[in-house]
């Protein structure tokens, strides 16, 4: 799969509330919860995101609270799919088991704003089209490249038990 | 080769013969929660995957606690989403407004999460449980639904960093102090993805709700759980919890073999020594940023919360009246004291302490998360500034984005109630 989209840049310790504020968890609708994506640190940030656009960040990206909305927003928003250097331990397993696509990037700094960036996530290769510049990350472990196939963890338990 | 508690509780929950840091493994859950933000999306997944009937009605807990009572109408909604599961599936542990609690208070109390439980919820803070010597980690509503469906959910080993406590703590200083030290020392990635193991003469001595607050604050860390070996003093506490003898007896029986291995293998040893240590406190806008209270005596505040799942329990409200008893909250500034349950709001209103709350000029609330997340009962507005007892001081956690939490112990917070400005309580006491 290739993921072709412009580059928002944000820092290190990117948690879920800076993601979606608790004050907008009265819904279960990615679009809605979207509406609200970084608006406690980046007011203008969801007026900016095109379809498909790519997400860069520093270390510990998604810490704090457990909340599935975090990633639910940044699909809801646009966002096709997240870079950064380390992703929390449960926004990981929140994005591998909705299916939101995401790489570890070692050197995310380089990458500016506004960069057009294509992931194919098959080979972990990320290019920076406006940079002209390649990135090779690591590829996910069979375990979870398997929940990811399947496009996320219900479907893949699904698949396990035989459909029942 | 030997293993840690964690591994030794992981281990437990699988057919697997050994385990490893970095193996993931498909393990069975004693308990599985969720509360009225995050059952609700669990519960449509659940629907959604065509299932009729949840695994096991005695091992799901459902808990409104965030924005309950309802604080409008979209909570409303949310609430009856876990009321009418509950009933339709005849879940006992669905704690309704009056019987309910703060999720991380409320399950221990009742016995509902005992040593050697491998124990999910849809809540970061469920790490809080380690104090008893669970393996209890933060897992997505997702992970919750798939729960329901089998009893199951995966997990990636994590390595495991032990941390130990050695000297004696200075009054007013406890576990909140030793976790927001820790926090500070190692940053809020310092243990992402581990196992954190709290040792040492010090945490042998601390009382469970000090434990607890430890525990609570491992995810701050970055910690999958927060583990403390259960010893006598977990014994006592969940001997007071409503058990069967029976029960008691099988857990004591397993708390004995709940201990690190000699040779366990520790991917890294922090040892400090921690007498001396002033009361801690974490300014906006990371858990991380941590200094002695002492350096923060020009911080004036607007508000002071004194509650959450990390420090509203009944040893945090009676520290808390100490410094009350006879005194009042600062004219113009809030004192919010909300229990963390049912119980101890009750044990709090025999002892005389929501007397000395109310007379000194607080709110004494009904249980809630409330405020912690920026939900209700005290929220903030532009440019306001609280110092509170929760866990998190992230941008706009509790309110506007231009507003500030410090983070402290109880003891802490209320003498700053009392100055309307961050002080140690020997200044007031």
């Amino acid at each position: 799969m290739i993921i072709k989209g412009k580059a928002h840049t944000f820092g290190d310790d990117i948690n879920t509330d800076d993601i979606i504020a608790a004050k907008y968890l009265v819904t279960t609708d990615d679009a809605q919860l979207g509406q609200h994506c970084m608006e406690n640190i980046a007011p203008d940030f969801v007026r900016k995101v095109a379809p498909g656009d790519i997400l860069v960040a520093g270390r510990n990206f998604g810490c704090g609270s457990s909340r599935e909305h975090a990633p639910r927003a940044l699909k809801g928003c646009g966002i096709s799919a997240v870079i950064a250097r380390s992703f929390a331990g449960i926004f990981f397993r929140n994005a591998i088991n909705i299916g939101l696509p995401f790489v570890e990037l070692d050197d995310t700094a380089g990458i500016a704003a506004g960069d057009v960036l294509e992931i194919d996530l098959a080979s972990g290769i990320i290019k920076n089209l406006t940079q002209g510049k390649t990135y090779k990350t690591k590829a996910f472990p069979e375990f979870l490249q398997a929940i990811v196939a399947h496009g996320g963890l219900m479907p893949w338990v699904k698949a396990k038990t035989g459909g029942a | 080769m030997g293993l840690t508690i964690g591994e030794k509780i992981l281990l437990a929950h699988t057919d697997g013969k050994s385990i490893q840091p970095g193996d993931f493994i498909e393990a069975r859950v004693d308990v599985a929660l969720g509360n009225d933000i995050t059952a609700p999306l669990a519960i449509e997944e659940f629907r959604k995957s065509g299932v009729k009937k949840v695994f096991d009605r005695r091992r799901i807990v459902l808990v409104p606690d965030h924005f309950a009572p309802a604080k409008d109408l979209k909570s409303a909604n949310q609430c009856k989403v876990l009321a009418d599961f509950a009933h339709q599936q005849k879940i006992k542990n669905y704690f309704e407004v009056g019987c309910m609690g703060i999720e991380h208070a409320l399950l221990p109390e009742k016995g509902l999460v005992l040593p050697g439980d491998l124990v999910i919820g849809a809540d970061s803070h469920t790490c809080t449980y380690g104090a008893l010597g669970c393996y209890a980690t933060g897992i997505g509503s997702t992970d919750l639904a798939r729960a329901f469906i089998d009893g199951k959910c995966w997990f990636k080993v994590p390595a495991t960093m032990r941390f130990v406590y050695n000297g004696k703590l200075n009054k007013w200083v406890g576990g909140k102090d030793l976790i927001l030290f820790t926090i500070g020392k190692i940053g809020v990635d310092g243990a992402a993805y581990r196992i954190m193991e709290f040792a040492g003469p010090v945490i042998t001595k601390l009382i469970m709700d000090d434990r607890f607050a430890m525990s609570n604050m491992a995810i701050e860390a970055g910690g999958r759980a927060g583990i403390i070996a259960p010893d006598r003093t977990t014994l006592e506490y969940i001997k007071q919890a409503p058990l069967a003898a029976s029960t008691y007896k099988k857990y004591k029986a397993r708390a004995a073999k709940l201990y690190s291995d000699k040779n366990a293998v520790y991917e890294k040893t922090y040892t400090w020594d921690v007498s001396g240590l002033e009361p801690q406190v974490a300014c906006p806008h990371l858990p991380s940023n941590v200094k002695p209270v002492g350096t923060l005596k020009d911080v004036t505040i607007d508000q002071v919360v004194i509650g959450s799942c990390t420090n509203g329990r009944i040893s945090d409200l009676r520290l808390a009246a100490r410094m009350l008893k006879g005194k009042k909250a600062r004219a113009g500034l809030r004192l919010i004291v909300i229990p963390a349950t049912q119980k101890i709001y009750l044990e709090a209103v025999k002892e005389g302490l929501a007397e000395i709350f109310i007379k000194a000029g607080g709110v004494f609330s009904t249980p809630t998360c409330g405020p912690c997340l920026g939900g209700h009962v005290g929220i903030l507005t532009e440019g306001e500034r609280c110092l509170a007892t929760t866990n998190r001081n992230f941008i706009g956690r509790m309110g506007h984005p231009k507003s500030e939490v410090y983070l402290s112990n109880p003891a802490v917070a209320a003498a700053s109630a009392v100055t309307g400005r961050i002080t140690h309580p020997d200044e007031v006491i």
